[in-house]
């Protein structure tokens, strides 16, 4: 690439919710891939606007209550049926029924961990550094301001292409931001 | 076309689109069509700059009646289970009690983050923060007592994790108190990453708003570099549905299994099957008592009247008065039952509750749980927020008895008269308990000087400007794209 400090890529400022997406929507079908659209909160029918799947959380959750379920069960019949049996009322020594409310904690605990630990996997999170955060227009993005971001990295990018289509678009402000 | 009629969603834009009509229009959820920015400024306001003059007042005697209980706790500690009031026949007594009774109160926590949320109850995104927070700080109170009324304390580490004891004996899991120590700690960590994944788009807000170093650091690493990314939000969006729905069932679960404490047992007034839903229903009661106890003064001091609406107020009002009618028919269950059961001895129980030496008890409790609830019929006391706030301390007041009631007074009398006693509370009882308010009181006022009361990415999702599908929004072809 260019001499000087490597360019991340492109960003529009949008300051309302159907503007931005609206055009999330034509740079879905403009074909880039590696872009992005950032919000304040979560925008009802951005994932349909950006061409998102449906997110594999799901497959995480159900990773950890299996597994939960299953030491849950394993645990209680080896500690009061195997390792060290006792008597207790005359009771069988294991019986799935004395043993599902303990597993069934221990399934909603491991997929609750398996929900979050799976989010901030697919998100890559923690990540404590980012081009996007030493910007300093882009700090509205928490606050009321909603940005696209076209990654330079983006096979379909070009300087004054993208940005053409960004102001097409309806963007208020447009800018490069430094990597 | 139709501005005027929906004039609080966009007056200053241009609206193309037809407002709906006006039957359909709900009340907003927050008021005077505030920006995304002003709830930004509001919420997040609270927890920067100097603290307001309340609060240094409200930390320093929270602060000092938490220290009572610490000092209570050390006597008990240094001195043995003497020191409080209870023995044969009646072992379990405030301990236990004040153990449901904090359970009971995180419950509403859960209800409002997960229940209504799968239900799509939108207005519970003003009050599920702090909700949550209540929450986490009910079970740390909740779970002290359990801790501590064991006698030898240092022993407890044997018996609260399975880990085995000098003789390579495991705990056993037949027995409910064990499932009660999994139900309650897993209802802790839940609860506790639900509220911290509801947090992690606000601490990002609460980074780029900060001006001191050491804030921006700490904000930093809790936001884990949160950049509002719809990639982000899309998987964010799915895990908090999905712990929603876990949570759901858990909470659930947590109550019925301590009612399983009692239920299990062969106490008459304790073995009964209604117990679980009973409970269940009378956790969420108390714990919308003690939401609206800390809602009514926070919409006031901290100025959120915009944000928690007189709307909000009434709604919590209306699950009161749902869930307290549940406990009533449930008291009128129970005797029934104790009746048409049969069983000479539960009968006797239910008598001696009603008229026996702790009748004021009994009756306390049927006058703030059964009777105070209606009064929310009235819209006038549901929107008169010293009526509702009053209300709320009599429930929480009522459920309290409830548990001293269900569990004090049950072991007074079992099934042979000269098994027969009674309990008399020491001040290190009553000193213990008022302490544990103290700890609630405390980690709430700290939460509230770090960390934003309210959802402020979940409030600004729910305003009209916030939907692509609106005219406030920016939406020009009526709700299609």
């Amino acid at each position: 690439m260019a001499a000087g400090p490597k360019t991340y890529g492109i960003i529009a400022e949008f300051s309302r919710t159907a503007d931005v997406l609206h055009a999330a929507e034509k740079v879905r079908d403009a074909g880039f891939t590696k872009w992005d659209v950032h919000t304040p909160f979560a925008v009802h029918g951005m994932d349909a606007a950006m061409g998102l799947k449906n997110s594999k959380v799901g497959y995480f959750s159900f990773l950890g209550g299996a597994t939960g379920y299953t030491v849950g069960m394993l645990m209680i019949w080896w500690m009061n049926a195997f390792d060290y049996q006792i008597v207790v009322g005359g009771k069988p020594m294991f019986s799935p029924f004395f043993a599902f409310p303990v597993s069934y904690e221990c399934t909603i605990l491991l997929a609750s961990f398996g929900s979050l630990g799976g989010m901030l996997f697919l998100n890559r999170l923690p990540r404590l550094h980012h081009p996007l955060l030493k910007n300093r227009r882009f700090a509205q993005v928490t606050h009321d301001k909603f940005f696209i971001v076209i990654e330079t990295a983006d096979p379909k990018y070009s300087p004054a292409a993208t940005r053409q289509l960004l102001e097409a678009a309806g963007a208020a402000h447009i800018e490069e931001v430094e990597d | 076309m139709d501005a005027a009629a929906h004039s609080h969603a966009a007056p200053a834009r241009q609206v193309q689109v037809a407002a709906p009509p006006a039957e359909l229009a709900r009340e907003p959820l927050v008021l005077n069509n505030h920006s995304f920015g002003w709830i930004s400024d509001a919420v997040a306001g609270i927890a920067e700059g100097k603290a307001p003059k309340w609060w240094w007042p409200a930390f320093l005697i929270s602060f000092g009646v938490m220290a009572t209980m610490g000092g209570m706790i050390a006597y008990l500690f240094s001195t043995g289970v003497g020191v409080w009031g209870l023995n044969q026949p009646v072992a379990w007594a405030w301990d236990i009690t004040n153990f449901v009774f904090w359970i009971g109160i995180g419950h509403a926590g859960t209800l409002i983050s997960a229940i209504l949320f799968l239900l799509r109850q939108k207005w519970r995104t003003s009050i599920n923060r702090a909700a949550e927070a209540m929450t986490i700080f009910a079970v740390i109170c909740a779970g002290t007592f359990p801790v501590i009324h064991v006698g030898r304390v240092w022993y407890a580490v044997w018996w609260l994790p399975p880990i085995p004891n000098a003789y390579g004996i495991w705990p056993q899991f037949r027995s409910p108190l064990l499932w009660d120590v999994f139900a309650v700690s897993t209802y802790f960590t839940v609860s506790l990453l639900f509220w911290y994944m509801g947090l992690i788009p606000d601490l990002a807000t609460m980074r780029d708003r900060c001006k001191t170093k050491i804030r921006k650091f700490f904000y930093s690493l809790g936001a884990l570099g949160w950049t509002g990314s719809n990639r982000h939000w899309s998987n964010y969006e799915k895990a908090y549905l999905i712990l929603a729905g876990l949570s759901t069932p858990l909470v659930l679960s947590v109550h019925s299994i301590v009612s399983f404490d009692f239920a299990v047992s062969q106490v008459p007034g304790w073995h009964t099957t209604i117990f679980p839903p009973y409970f269940v229903a009378g956790a969420i009661f108390s714990g919308f008592g003690m939401v609206l106890s800390l809602m009514i003064p926070i919409r006031t001091l901290c100025k959120l009247e915009d944000v928690i609406t007189v709307r909000h107020v009434e709604l919590m009002c209306k699950v009161i008065l749902a869930t307290g009618s549940i406990v009533g028919y449930a008291y009128g269950m129970e005797f029934f039952i104790a009746w048409y059961g049969g069983n000479q001895y539960e009968l006797d129980t239910f008598k001696n509750r009603a008229f026996g030496p702790y009748w004021w008890a009994y009756w306390w409790m049927v006058s703030c749980n059964v009777i105070s609830p209606h009064l929310f019929w009235f819209k006038k006391i549901r929107t008169n927020m010293v009526a509702v706030f009053i209300i709320a301390a009599f429930v929480n007041v009522g459920m309290w008895f409830e548990r001293f009631v269900i569990i004090a007074t049950s072991l007074t009398r079992d099934y042979i008269p000269s098994n027969w006693g009674d309990f008399h509370p020491t001040y290190v009882d009553v000193l213990t308990f008022v302490g544990s308010f103290g700890l609630f009181m405390t980690c709430f006022l700290v939460f509230m000087r770090f960390l934003p009361v309210i959802a402020i990415a979940e409030v600004k999702g729910v305003t009209p400007q916030a939907d692509p599908h609106h005219p406030a929004g920016g939406a020009k072809d009526g709700g299609h794209h």
